[in-house]
């Protein structure tokens, strides 16, 4: 069975609501949607204060090349436009409305009948896709359109949708394969058809075997999508990991997957884009996984944008009392929230909870030089160094030695037996290299 | 709900510990130390102990009055290095010599540079070495070998394999003569060899080996790569002339060639951290002994080789990257 090569590490998997059916949740009384909840620049409201929305209405436009555009989730009136705390730990401005019944624009075709004939070409499918404000589900949030936008010369050999799902404990897409296995098909297809290439690959972990059951036996339905599983290993999913895995291929440093002939697209994203093309229907709900050791009922919810995360929290059956943190995304890149009134946003995969014991990090103990993070790094980089080095700020060392190349997995973290906190001090170096390379630039 | 916790990700951490590893050596050197009390008797029991408690306390000793850190003293680092210590020693060795020699390999050879995970060397080496300088004598007088069934162990001293070839090839006896007084191959694989106490059975070594992969705490590239080079270019020699130069199976089986390809020459702190660099430390460790074995005046060069390769550690760091992700 396939798999990337280089590193990789396999944290307890704990799929705790691998079974749990997708249920929609109730809509809050209140959401809060920031304007920036994509790779790129924020979009401009343009509601203010007082206005009636629809469900699906545009409430924020797209700002610039990379950005996205933003629709209301609900219905209701705009309550006023402020800065609100995201999961990021800044406050961003968001717009607040105090939802008034659930009545969606008509444009929106809200049958669940499934429309397989795709009657737009390449260029309306992008367009369409910057207009409903697709953007990447896997987590990175990039603008869907941008990535169908291939530059002159380059070729699409291969459209690899993730289904890997290598972060532990996140099943939203696991469960969206299983439930809506047929839609993200034809949202499969429509992304061939925007990039003009007949082969799409779907990577899906062994650890999913009923999903890639499922999709494999749809997928003969579908010219072109071949189904693929690949060994557990994260981090599988991991756009150059993936790619590697399946074609075997590898992203030069610093380039785009383009660069070998592939454009990847999470499954979720796929789904949205079906449903953008096919209903057009915004992208303004998405399912997240509640999950966590101490949680009651670990749940997949399709969650409106701007609902707070205490209402999926309640619906799994409460905040257990040893909450400890509270994170959005998954226990490997996921981030820690403030508090329970963070909105969930497009990239928003998973809410997980964690036992006071777990969130506490060990006790640090002295670099014992066994590699083992070198062992790790699924970019061939030498963690212990680049992690020594920016405490010591040598960032000429740092930039030196690859930082950039860096995709913040946590392997190296996770694997390091002196549980030195690797990753945090990479980062910080990431970060000032950035600024010197950017620097550099403008001079 | 009590204050939740912020931290940047990841937010688990995989079951690896310092004290895992540690004690995970010393699991797999159960099976060498099993052989030495087989062989040596209680006395090899005594020699153990005393090299592990006085490694112990002056790890603490040092950690405490010198360093001023955190408790060390039972992270199972001074317990290895107390036990190929003792593997390194002869059975009958003083036990002053022994509360030297873990002396000089915790407070020189670790504590010097600054604990675990700082010094240059290899502990255990550094505090051997430094016996075989200063005690040659009590260093080199190792008990005939008996098995413990067959009643206490000898009082009679003998040479090991290597040293009977090297003294006589030196006194201008062919290999065939000098061959017909060491033991047989098999019977250097399995044990019952004359030597230290980690050096009888390079069978029980190779077990502790297969244990240490394994659980990945050592990786296949040191020992494997000290093992073929010490075959290959001791092989060159025999192959030219078989008259002088002994059969490289016989490098390979005796003078604590496994217990250093396998023990010494993987700790984790004193080589490469790269694939490619720890390929490179096993050739030059692998060279160097054969070179000190068959030139130098030394029967064994396995501990010098490994010492002399511990210093260049650093520059292998910076001259051996690993394969990088998306560049030629």
């Amino acid at each position: 069975m396939k798999t990337f090569k280089l590193g990789g590490v396999h944290p307890p998997e704990n799929k705790l609501s691998a079974e749990a059916v997708i249920e929609t949740l109730p809509i809050p009384e209140q959401v809060v949607v920031p304007v920036g909840q994509h790779l790129g620049a924020p979009a401009t409201p343009v509601v203010k204060r007082g206005d009636e929305v629809k469900v699906g209405q545009l409430i924020a436009k797209s700002s610039g090349f990379i950005s996205a555009n933003i629709h209301s989730p609900v219905s209701g009136k705009v309550f006023k436009i402020d800065n609100v705390y995201d999961a990021s730990g800044f406050r961003r401005p968001s717009i607040i409305i105090n939802v008034e019944g659930d009545e969606w624009l008509e444009t929106i075709n809200r049958s669940d009948d499934i429309d397989a004939d795709i009657k737009l070409n390449s260029k309306e499918i992008t367009d369409k896709l910057n207009e409903m404000g697709i953007v990447g589900l896997g987590g990175a949030t990039f603008p869907s359109f941008v990535k169908l936008m291939v530059p002159e010369g380059k070729k699409v050999d291969y459209l690899i949708i993730n289904g890997v799902e290598c972060e532990p404990y996140l099943t939203s897409d696991h469960r969206l394969m299983m439930e809506k296995g047929e839609e993200m098909l034809i949202g499969t297809t429509i992304l061939m058809k925007g990039l003009n290439t007949n082969k799409a690959m779907i990577g899906i972990e062994n650890n999913k075997p009923d999903a890639i059951e499922h999709l494999k036996k749809l997928a003969t339905k579908y010219k072109g999508i071949s189904i693929h599983p690949l060994k557990v290993k994260y981090p599988q999913g991991g756009e150059k990991q993936l790619i590697k895995a399946l074609t075997g291929r590898e992203v030069p440093s610093g380039k785009l997957p383009l660069e070998v002939g592939c454009v990847v697209n999470n499954v979720g994203t796929a789904y949205a884009v079906y449903e953008a093309v096919q209903k057009n229907k915004p992208l303004f709900e998405r399912v997240v996984t509640v999950t966590g050791k101490s949680v009651i009922q670990p749940s997949n919810f399709l969650v409106r944008v701007g609902t707070p995360i205490k209402s999926l929290i309640e619906a799994a059956q409460g905040l257990p009392d040893n909450t400890g943190k509270i994170i959005s995304g998954g226990p490997m890149m996921g981030k820690a929230v403030l508090n329970t009134d963070i909105p969930v946003v497009k990239g928003t995969s998973g809410i997980l909870l964690m036992a006071d014991g777990d969130a506490k990090r060990g006790e640090v103990n002295t670099c014992i030089r066994c590699g083992k993070c070198v062992e790790a790094c699924p970019m061939g980089l030498e963690p212990f160094l680049l992690s020594k080095s920016s405490k010591l700020a040598k960032f000429d060392v740092v930039e030196k030695e690859l930082v950039m190349d860096c995709i913040e997995c946590g392997s190296c973290s996770f694997t390091c037996p002196s549980n030195i906190p690797l990753l945090d001090y990479i980062r910080l170096g990431k970060n000032k290299v950035g600024q010197i390379i950017r620097n550099r630039n403008q001079k | 709900m009590s204050l939740l916790s912020i931290s940047a990700s990841p937010h688990v951490h995989g079951d690896n510990s310092v004290k895992k590893i540690m004690w995970g050596v010393v699991i797999a050197m159960v099976p060498a130390m099993l052989v030495s009390i087989y062989y040596f008797g209680l006395d090899a029991v005594r020699v153990t102990l005393i090299a592990v408690a006085a490694s112990i306390f002056f790890e603490w000793f040092f950690q405490k009055y010198l360093i001023k850190g955190a408790d060390t003293y039972m992270d199972g680092s001074a317990v290895i290095t107390g036990v190929l210590l003792a593997f390194n020693v002869p059975s009958n060795l003083p036990w002053w010599i022994i509360v030297i020699g873990a002396l000089v390999a915790i407070g020189i050879g670790k504590m010097s540079f600054g604990g675990l995970g700082k010094n240059v060397f290899n502990p255990a080496l550094v505090g051997r070495v430094f016996l075989l300088i200063s005690f040659p004598v009590q260093m080199t007088s190792w008990p005939k070998i008996s098995p413990i069934t067959n009643g206490i162990a000898d009082a009679i001293t003998g040479p090991t394999p290597l040293g009977i070839v090297k003294e006589g090839l030196d006194a201008g006896l062919t290999v065939d003569q000098v061959m017909a007084q060491v033991p047989s191959f098999m019977q250097q694989f399995i044990g019952g060899i004359g030597g230290s106490l980690g050096e009888v059975s390079a069978l029980a070594l190779l077990l502790g080996g297969f244990c240490l992969l394994r659980r990945k705490i050592i990786t296949w590239e040191i020992p494997l790569s000290i093992l073929l080079t010490v075959v290959i270019f001791s092989g060159i020699f025999w192959l030219i002339d078989p008259t002088h130069y002994v059969n490289p199976l016989f490098h390979l089986l005796t003078g604590g060639m496994m217990l250093g390809a396998i023990f010494m020459a993987t700790d984790m702190v004193s080589s490469p951290m790269s694939r490619n660099g720890q390929l490179v430390y096993g050739v030059g460790i692998g060279l160097l002994t054969v070179t000190i074995r068959t030139w130098g005046a030394y029967p064994e060069g396995m501990s010098f080789a490994i010492l002399l390769m511990n210093s260049v550690t650093p520059l292998l760091n910076k001259a051996f990257k690993p394969k990088r992700f998306g560049r030629k």
